[in-house]
């Protein structure tokens, strides 16, 4: 009863985005404000029903309602309620009801902003968020419902319907067969909400742009306006991202945080060609310029955000995150598709009314390094577009099956990583306009004496490969950049305005805090960058089958094998969990318990390992097997992992640069508190400098 | 004169990329293969990434716990899956392909800690390379389990 009436909110849900898209196209069209209003209107009111209807998913999950086909597949009873309730996302029909409630949820917030002062975009943003909306709410209520019960049919068979079928009674199978163990993880809960509020926020933009080419009202308003959603896609995506290599870190048990699987990728390049427009769109802001190469990478981002989602969900490639596997891929190949054409299209149309004003000053203009920044983004997208790709292209035109595995994307990724860590920096330091390169070469002077300090500590450090001394000194020159930027700016306020360094540099970031909160955003890069070069350059495993007291040695560290206890649990697993003493140095500094959780029903082993952490370098171990032996001896596989520390760290410095550069500004003349509470602000453009 | 500079640019970032990406695919490639195109082009493939696939014959099994070393034998399966479909499915496919005599068949090595999964009939697949030997030495090794096809995820002993 609960899951049919579930179905009934998603599904006028449906009939309501439905109308909402063809409303607000009659109304744009004919100039009808009475169908723009109702087609907003009937936007907003499609965040309330699927609320609803998540809640029932989600009360059905926690209250172990194993009738209904989703909740059998994706919980069982001896799972916590946290994650039987978050199994909402934890499989295909689930997720894809939850995507349309959080799009659901970012077209409520953008239905409710201030229109006064951008009312043609109205009709258009509505129309285009409401579409995306309704092809999803279509999978949700027609291909994939999460809603379907189990039915014994007269002939003894038990299937899944919506309604009973003739003869059919109601079948409650006693438990269900449980969510896949691999994803009974922490980082696994939060990382699907993390992406998908990514995927969804660059909905936002795109919209926006269509509207402002159908309008043609194609000046930097609509980059204005979406400037903070598209910060916060950004963010979501990028600790989407984080969250799920911190996962196959923790949990896939092979030593890594990146294995460059289709699926990965495919989160991946709409980051690419989404950071490539928040940077292109500056541009456009100060020198009204790129205005069409803006459009083209929204677009792009737009398509990428639909194919990531449909690599996820379709199993269309088989990698550890395509656990299912349905009939929702030609539907997403078709939208992907006509949504292409309709916004190329557009763009067509609108190809005069989006002439730049001038062109690019001089090489070393910022603007000039902006867009080779562009060039290197798209460029990475095309690799990494072109590896995910390459199994169906290898096989239709050579008849090979062949795949790229990680060489590929190592060796084409590196070298592309390092000319953009450059770029990075002399766009820090390039003036915009008309630049003479003996300018930027005098700018580059300091911060290329941080590079060569950081080369060289990275000498002295013993992390002398040639590719990760050339990496430090980049990182070195981006973070000198920035800090030299930093403190020129702060300098010049300080002598100008006779006031404390201190608080010309408070001043200096709360008066152009885009700016700054960029750079805090980089400097976060840089931290990353460092835990990268740590594990990819100098990574080094080895493993032994040790009887109790023997001990393993890698490089610095010794651990010696004390015990292993196995015992089965209460939600249905059979562990065995080692003790080992680590010493580094001869010094004992951690007691580690490596396990494996062998989940009995699944009949699958989940490695976990034990991780000693410092700033310096992890040092992980896992628990490989022990049973071909016997309960004394164990074989233990161990990973040194230098500076991966860093990587882990590196989302929390984004997020401060993104509250820096993304929180809402306080208006200066509030028109009506009610306006005022409403509206997500925009930040005055910053200064150029 | 601005514009055939900007071009000239983009004509170079165009084929550095390019060259890029054909380097990088003729380093990185895998070639998925079955035993029987693995041993006909046998001189041409060795040293190159190769994936293949076939069953695990359980007499050849040997593992060597103290060196980590398993060596077993795999015998030809078809690599298309209409195909095995056609034959009755995987488990039937992978139990003829052991009784057969006639199959052609290759050793594999793999350092490691023997798969519990390692049993006769599994499907194994294997990626690594083709010894001058004519034995394969895998890096990474993965089993399906053939009653439990549909289901069976990989199992942990794939090294990387």
């Amino acid at each position: 009863m609960l899951a049919l009436m579930g179905y009934a909110l998603t599904l006028v849900a449906f009939v309501l985005s439905l109308y909402a898209t063809g409303a607000a196209l009659w109304g744009g069209w004919k100039r009808n404000a009475a169908f723009e209003w109702s087609a907003r209107n009937a936007m907003l009111a499609i965040f309330p029903l699927l609320t609803a209807a998540n809640l029932i998913l989600m009360y059905l999950l926690a209250y172990n309602h194993f009738e209904v086909e989703y909740v059998h597949s994706v919980s069982e009873m001896e799972m916590p309620l946290y994650l039987r309730v978050t199994a909402l996302w934890g499989g295909q029909a689930g997720s894809l009801l939850f995507w349309s409630w959080l799009m659901a949820a970012f077209a409520f917030a953008v239905g409710l902003r201030d229109w006064h002062r951008d009312r043609e975009f109205l009709p258009w943003v509505v129309f285009f968020t409401s579409l995306t909306l309704a092809f999803f709410l279509f999978l949700n209520t027609v291909l994939e419902p999460p809603f379907r019960r189990f039915w014994l049919l007269p002939s003894g068979k038990i299937e899944a319907y919506l309604f009973p079928p003739a003869g059919a009674k109601a079948f409650y199978p006693r438990n269900g067969s449980g969510l896949n163990p691999l994803l009974r993880h922490p980082g696994m809960v939060a990382h699907p909400p993390f992406l998908y509020l990514g995927f969804v926020s660059f909905v936002i933009p795109y919209a926006f742009a269509m509207a402002a080419l159908v309008t043609r009202r194609v000046d930097a308003r609509w980059i204005r306006l979406t400037r903070p959603w598209t910060l916060v896609a950004w963010l979501f995506l990028f600790l989407g991202l984080i969250l799920g290599s911190r996962w196959a870190y923790d949990v896939l048990g092979w030593g890594g945080y990146w294995g460059w699987d289709p699926v990965e990728i495919s989160a991946f390049m709409p980051w690419l060609t989404g950071t490539a427009f928040l940077h292109s769109v500056i541009v456009q802001e100060q020198r009204g310029i790129l205005k069409r190469w803006n459009i083209v990478l929204i677009i792009l981002t737009y398509a990428l955000v639909l194919f990531g989602t449909f690599l996820t969900r379709s199993g269309v490639l088989s990698s550890v995150h395509s656990f299912a596997q349905s009939a929702i891929g030609p539907a997403f190949f078709i939208f992907i598709g006509a949504m292409t054409v309709l916004s190329v299209e557009l763009l067509r149309r609108r190809w005069d009314d989006l002439e730049g004003k001038g062109g690019i000053p001089s090489f070393f203009s910022r603007e000039a390094l902006f867009l080779y920044t562009n060039y290197i983004f798209i460029s990475m997208t095309v690799v990494n577009f072109w590896g995910v790709v390459y199994p169906l292209v290898s096989e239709l035109v050579t008849g090979e099956k062949a795949s790229v595995g990680p060489p590929y994307y190592e060796r084409a990724m590196g070298p592309l990583s390092a000319v953009m860590l450059l770029l990075m920096g002399l766009a820090t330091l390039a003036p915009w306009g008309r630049v003479h390169w003996r300018r930027l070469a005098r700018l580059m002077v300091i911060p290329s004496l941080v590079g060569l300090a950081a080369a060289g500590w990275a000498w002295w450090a013993h992390y002398r490969a040639p590719g990760a001394l050339l990496g430090f000194f980049l990182l070195g020159f981006v973070a000198g950049a920035i800090f030299y930027d930093i403190f020129r700016g702060a300098w010049a306020r300080h002598r100008v305005h006779k006031e404390p360094l201190w608080r010309s540099l408070w001043r200096l970031f709360t008066r152009n805090r885009r700016r700054y909160g960029g750079y805090v955003v980089h400097l976060s890069i840089i931290v990353m960058g460092v835990g990268i070069i740590g594990i990819e350059f100098f990574q080094a495993e080895t493993q032994r089958t040790l009887a109790q007291g023997e001990s393993l040695t890698l490089r610095e560290y010794t651990i010696v094998y004390d015990g292993l206890a196995i015992f089965n649990t209460h939600d249905g697993r059979q562990v065995a969990r080692a003790e080992v003493s680590v010493y580094k140095d001869g010094q004992k500094v951690a007691v580690l318990h490596p396990r494996q959780d062998y989940y009995i029903k699944d009949q699958q082993p989940m490695t976990i390992p034990g991780v000693y952490s410092t700033w310096g370098e992890e040092f992980y171990v896992l628990l490989v097997s022990w049973k071909p032996i016997t309960v004394e001896g164990a074989t233990f596989k161990v990973y040194h992992n230098p500076l991966v520390k860093w990587l882990w760290a590196s989302p929390w410095i984004a997020i401060l640069g993104i509250l820096i550069a993304a929180w809402p500004e306080r208006r200066r003349k509030p028109a009506t508190a009610r306006a005022r509470a409403r509206r997500p602000a925009s930040a005055p453009a910053p200064a150029a400098g | 004169m601005e514009n055939r500079k900007y071009l000239f640019g983009i004509f170079l970032i165009l084929a550095s990329v390019v060259y890029l990406i054909y380097s990088s695919v003729k380093a990185g490639q895998e070639y998925f293969l079955t035993v029987d195109e693995l041993l006909a082009r046998q001189e041409e493939m060795i040293g190159r990434k190769i994936r293949v696939s076939g069953a695990v014959i359980g007499d050849t099994i040997f593992y060597d716990p103290e060196k980590l070393e398993v060596r077993f034998t795999i015998a030809h399966v078809p690599g298309d899956l209409d195909e095995v479909e056609a034959q009755g499915g995987m488990a039937k496919v992978l139990a003829e392909a052991v009784r057969d005599p006639n199959r052609s068949r290759i050793e594999v090595v793999y350092y490691g800690v023997k798969p519990d999964l390692l049993r006769n009939e599994a499907q194994a697949i294997v990626t690594g390379t083709l010894g001058e030997d004519g034995v394969f030495y895998a890096d990474e090794l993965l089993l399906k389990c053939p009653t439990k096809y549909e289901a069976a995820a990989p199992e942990a002993g794939s090294g990387r």
